[in-house]
């Protein structure tokens, strides 16, 4: 799908803004990301981010000691991302991470970054008062960065979905669908994922494809999860899936594939690659080769993380038992299925898709809600999740090949 | 969403015109009178918000069809109006883990 020229009309005002980046990417937020890159180092870089609190100081990091080119990827694309404007790297001394390599590559996008190695500052004390000294010169860096407009077609949205039950795939899920079509009409990219829980769609995604060898690559994907699942004994199901009322994996599949929208599959990409154009991206999270690592991803935000290697500015969460979660770096937006859920934990929501089930709202009325919420999110709005502090952060162990070069036809952006 | 078709209960939700299941707005008790395709059925079993219940008699060995698409084969016979939930419908590609099905976890 071709990105419409940047022919930003003058009579109207740009549609969101965002903090423009050396590399020519805008962020919709200005966060001090502080990384820890091996568990031993956690502690150290959590006390300093909680010397912030309230404030756009998040944490990231890889509790590994041994080294993973996938968290390495995935590491180096978070620090670089959009919403991210500085960088403190907190390392212990002597785990394998590639410090040096991760705080050039972030250094060579025009971010400030600096690395505190715990065995050469003395200690958890001293690293801990120069990592919060830093941190602070840092923020005042930030403070008075402006806004600048900024178009659709310079936007990231992802999707997922996490405590689903039988009200998801008939209320969020489709009225995500329906935000997904408006803002790839816009010229967005919109990223949907886990080919473990689309196991039984793989024939309608294969039709939706923008060429056939992209259809094939999608269906031998799709059957890479079904039998990397097989292996592991269990599919992308848990008990309250059950208890909300689904019954099978493809059941859930075709509920969560909804979130998709009608848009043609513009590519198939794996975490970390970064959507060359606007349009619909399939992500590829289950890994390549023999079944190593355990489950591809352990809980929603292992899948929250990866898309936002992907450059995703924000995600829509759709959820029918009731997810609360966030993420750290980009805002996460609360769909809710399910009316139920949505009367006990409103707080945690931003959007009562659950409605639908009473008639009180159609898909299309809901679908419009998302869009202007992703708007207004955009622009600074503070997402249900944000507000209450949520920032939640996972990145495990795993191994994937390199997309092939059927995966995206359209041609990569400079 | 599309509503079913006028002969059939509002509280009753027809995903698409070729699915054998219907899909409940709210939770239905059992003996509730429900109205599927102009026939008034009364619910045999309780049916959960979201859950789904057969739209016709169906037969072991039966697909059931949500949104159009398969979504499993049928283990044992299934009344219209009697809900379709695990005991009756397991995957065509991967088995469902429920907690009160694994002695591991129950308590």
């Amino acid at each position: 799908m071709p990105v419409e020229p940047p022919t930003a009309e003058p009579q109207h005002p740009a549609p969101l803004t965002g903090f423009l980046r050396p590399d020519g990417r805008k962020g919709i937020r200005n966060v001090v990301a502080v990384a820890y890159l091996v568990e031993c180092a956690h502690f150290v870089a959590q006390e300093v981010v909680q010397s912030f609190r309230g404030e756009p100081v998040h944490l990231v990091g890889f509790p590994g000691c041994f080294p993973n080119a996938y968290a390495d990827k995935v590491m180096r694309r978070l620090l670089t991302h959009p919403n991210v404007g500085a960088v403190l790297l907190v390392s212990l001394g002597c785990e394998s991470f590639d410090k040096r390599g991760l705080e050039a590559e972030v250094a060579a996008s025009g971010r400030p970054v600096h690395t505190l190695t715990i065995q050469e500052r003395g200690g958890t004390r001293k690293t801990l008062a120069e990592g919060i000294e830093w941190v602070r010169w840092a923020l005042a860096g930030l403070e008075d960065q402006p806004r600048v407009p900024m178009r659709w077609d310079e936007l990231v949205v992802a999707t997922v979905c996490g405590g689903s039950d039988g009200t998801s795939g008939i209320t969020a899920n489709p009225a995500v669908g329906r935000a997904f079509d408006t803002l790839i009409g816009q010229g967005a990219a919109c990223i949907f994922e886990e080919t473990g829980e689309l196991v039984g769609c793989e024939f309608h995604m294969q039709r939706r494809a923008a060429t056939p060898e992209l259809g094939e690559a999608i269906v031998q994907a799709v059957a890479k999860a079904a039998r990397y699942y097989e292996t592991l004994g269990h599919g992308s199901f848990a008990p309250g899936n059950a208890d909300g009322g689904l019954t099978t994996q493809e059941e859930k599949s075709l509920g969560a594939y909804a979130k998709s929208g009608d848009s043609p599959i513009a590519g198939l990409i794996k975490p970390g690659d970064i959507p060359p154009a606007g349009g619909l991206y399939l992500l590829d999270v289950v890994p390549d080769g023999e079944v190593r690592f355990g489950f591809p991803n352990i809980s929603d935000n292992a899948e929250i993380v990866e898309l936002i290697a992907c450059g995703a500015h924000l995600t829509l969460f759709t959820t029918g038992r009731g997810s609360v979660v966030g993420s750290a770096l980009a805002p996460v937006i609360k769909v809710c299925a399910n009316p139920d859920t949505y009367a006990r934990l409103a707080e945690d929501m931003d959007v009562d898709a659950g409605r639908i089930l009473h008639g009180a709202a159609g898909l299309d009325e809901v679908g419009a809600e998302i869009v202007a919420l992703v708007q207004s999110v955009a622009q600074g709005r503070e997402t249900a999740s944000e507000s209450l502090g949520h920032r939640e952060f996972i990145l495990g162990y795993k191994a994937f090949e390199p997309i092939g070069p059927s995966c995206l036809p359209i041609r990569r952006g400079v | 969403m599309n509503p079913a078709s006028s002969a059939t209960d509002p509280r009753l939700l027809l995903l698409n015109p070729a699915d054998n299941c219907l899909v409940a707005c709210r939770a239905l008790p059992a003996g509730e009178a429900v109205l599927i395709d102009g026939r008034s059925v009364t619910l045999p079993r309780p049916v959960g918000m979201a859950h789904k219940l057969a739209r016709h008699a169906l037969a072991v060995g039966d697909k059931v069809l949500r949104y159009g698409a398969v979504i499993g084969s049928v283990q044992r016979p299934i009344a219209i109006g009697e809900q379709i939930h695990t005991d009756n419908l397991a995957s065509d590609y991967l088995p469902t883990y429920t907690l009160q099905d694994d002695a591991r976890y129950a308590r």
